[in-house]
């Protein structure tokens, strides 16, 4: 088996007293599709955050393509390879939606400084290249249409997209996203769960997907992680994970398994 | 708006300006003076823009750089007795230069400690730099201290004044409007949302107080060469306000507004004089009949300084929904 894309290593935050991630051991391999679930404060975002550099773990080890990524500030993470959404979506508000995503290309510039000074042939060229390819992501989520509007204007449902443009503009080769659904109705979600798969397969990477809403994370991914309490209690596929005594406890609480056992005892 | 030709557009700037500068001895000195302080407003204030309206960082010290750059670019030029035309615009062209340099070591050593600030703590740092600053010029002999220090050249001129404008206004606009640039904007949106898409966001707070800096410096040394005569009061934290007002009036982050905005404050106050000192007015028959504008003329600034930004709080002159870059 080839090395996993990223691996974490017995992974341990704390904050103060309190350890919000504990001796966490997760890998994610080239094209997976995987989901990180768990109630209300188990530790899901805590542990987006430790992945992409904007905490730093107080024990063991995270490594993206075989080299630890531990104490690298988020925009080198990002520069080498690892893009995320946000959970209150977090755009540019006063930019437009062409310029929200045309700013991620700056990652990918060949020029500097000067090159934007002097305006030369081979800077307009260039220019005009990510002009290109930014139209060509935006017309592929159907966001050419308000190409022009300050992301601000934007409905909900489309910021959301476009904060997965941006993402996918950075060129990942692992998206994480960080409870897409929130606030969105059925058939929203519905329509996130086909965006997903069809970056998953249009873009061959890898996705985390942290959520909440059980039957969507059960929809799309291939493999499922539970987190309680910040341990992870439990790893495998959705059939395996739905049938998982912890889990369910975890959700609905030990008393949902106790009590058949104590009417069938009646 | 079309960057295609930015650069054409700056060598016109560049020429029209030294056309003007070698009929400037027609220009009366009183309104060439006022030009000269004109430009230097708009150098102020365009790269005072880049620092707080495009990047978002709220910088009260703006002076102080400016101040750096005058009392170097004086400190040069002062070794010099009197010199042909080439030589004495060179040396000028170089002590100018040197200000920006000095100024903009300046900004990198504000720009760096300052990084782990914003809003707030960040204006009351920079303002306190500029305090250091003024406080330092004053007690150091070399350059006159309290009692300020004589400028031998006037070499400021219209050509280096606009000239200079029209080059800090083409860097500052060059890279706002383009990829690099665009993350200037981005870090004043979502700081963390610009790291989680790479950007370097120190890199870019840093970039923004250095260049502003370096513009503030040159300005500074243009300042030194037209006054002739710099004392450490005239850098304190009102004539930082001043440019700060010039930034928040032209609307945060809209280079063309705050050029206005820097002509129109620079000018309003000599526009109120004139109407203090007009003999008549048609159809009065006192003389001197706007005459109490003399003694209220600042109070009568301020007022009309409120009623502009309760009448346009998103800037005078800005009209755009959102901005493109």
């Amino acid at each position: 088996m080839s090395a996993p894309l990223l691996q974490l290593e017995n992974v341990s935050i704390r904050f103060g007293g309190l350890t919000a991630v504990s001796d966490l051991d997760f890998q994610i391999g080239l094209g997976e599709l995987v989901g990180l679930i768990g109630p209300n404060g188990a530790g899901k975002t805590t542990a987006f955050n430790l992945i992409t550099g904007v905490y730093q773990p107080t024990g063991g080890n995270i490594l993206f393509d075989g080299k630890s990524i531990v104490g690298r500030r988020p925009y080198r993470i990002t520069a080498g390879g690892i893009a995320r959404t946000f959970q209150n979506i977090r755009l540019f508000p006063s930019l437009t939606v062409f310029d929200n995503v045309r700013a991620v290309f700056h990652l990918h510039l060949r020029g500097d400084v000067r090159h934007a000074l002097w305006r030369g042939q081979g800077y307009h060229a260039e220019e005009a290249a990510i002009a290109g390819r930014a139209l060509e992501l935006l017309e592929l989520f159907h966001l050419e249409h308000c190409r022009d509007e300050p992301a601000k204007s934007l409905p909900y449902g489309d910021q959301r997209r476009l904060e997965i443009v941006r993402a996918l503009a950075t060129q990942p080769k692992l998206l994480l996203l960080d409870e897409p659904a929130a606030g969105m109705n059925a058939t929203e979600k519905a329509e996130l769960a086909r965006l997903i798969r069809f970056i998953r397969d249009k873009f061959q990477i890898a996705i985390l997907l942290v959520e909440h809403d059980m039957p969507l994370v059960m929809q799309i991914c291939e493999r499922i992680a539970v987190l309680d309490y910040g341990i992870k209690i439990a790893e495998g596929t959705p059939p395996e994970i739905r049938g998982n005594a912890k889990v369910i406890a975890a959700y609905l609480g030990d008393d949902a398994m106790a009590a058949p056992r104590a009417s069938a005892a009646d | 708006m079309n960057f295609r030709h930015a650069k054409t557009v700056l060598l016109g700037a560049l020429a029209a300006c030294l056309m003007v500068s070698l009929f400037a001895g027609r220009i009366n000195g009183y309104w060439l003076n006022n030009f000269y302080d004109i430009g230097i407003g708009m150098i102020m204030a365009v790269s005072l823009n880049l620092i707080n309206g495009y990047t978002g960082q709220f910088s009260l010290g703006h002076a102080g750089f400016m101040a750096v750059g005058a009392y170097t670019a004086a400190m040069i030029t002062n070794q010099f007795g009197p010199l042909n035309f080439f030589a004495a615009n060179g040396i000028f062209a170089g002590a100018l230069f040197a200000g920006g340099l000095a100024a903009a070591g300046a900004g990198l050593l504000v720009g760096i400690p300052t990084l782990r600030l914003r809003g707030d703590y960040l204006a009351i740092v920079t303002l306190g730099f500029g305090e250091i600053i003024r406080v330092i010029l004053q007690n150091m002999n070399a350059v006159g201290g309290a009692r300020g220090l004589s400028v031998m050249h006037g070499w400021t001129n219209f050509f280096w004044t606009f000239g200079l404008a029209a080059v800090t206004i083409y860097v500052v606009a060059s890279l706002v409007n383009s990829t690099y640039g665009r993350g200037f904007i981005a870090v004043q949106d979502d700081e963390v949302a610009a790291e989680a898409i790479g950007i370097n966001t120190t890199k870019y707070k840093v970039t923004a107080f250095v260049v502003g800096a370096f513009f503030a410096g040159i300005a500074g040394g243009l300042y030194a060469h037209s006054k002739q005569f710099l004392t450490p009061g005239g850098f304190g934290f009102l004539q930082s306000i001043t440019f700060v007002v010039m930034v928040i009036l032209g609307g945060m982050g809209n280079t063309i507004g705050v050029i206005l905005a820097a002509v129109l404050l620079t000018l309003l106050p000599e526009g109120l004089r004139l109407l203090a000192d007009l003999e008549h007015l048609p159809g009065l028959a006192a003389k001197h009949p706007l005459g109490w504008i003399g003694g209220t003329r600042m109070i009568i600034y301020s007022l009309l300084l409120i009623v502009l930004m309760l009448t346009r709080p998103q800037g005078l002159f800005s009209f755009k929904k959102g901005r493109s870059g």
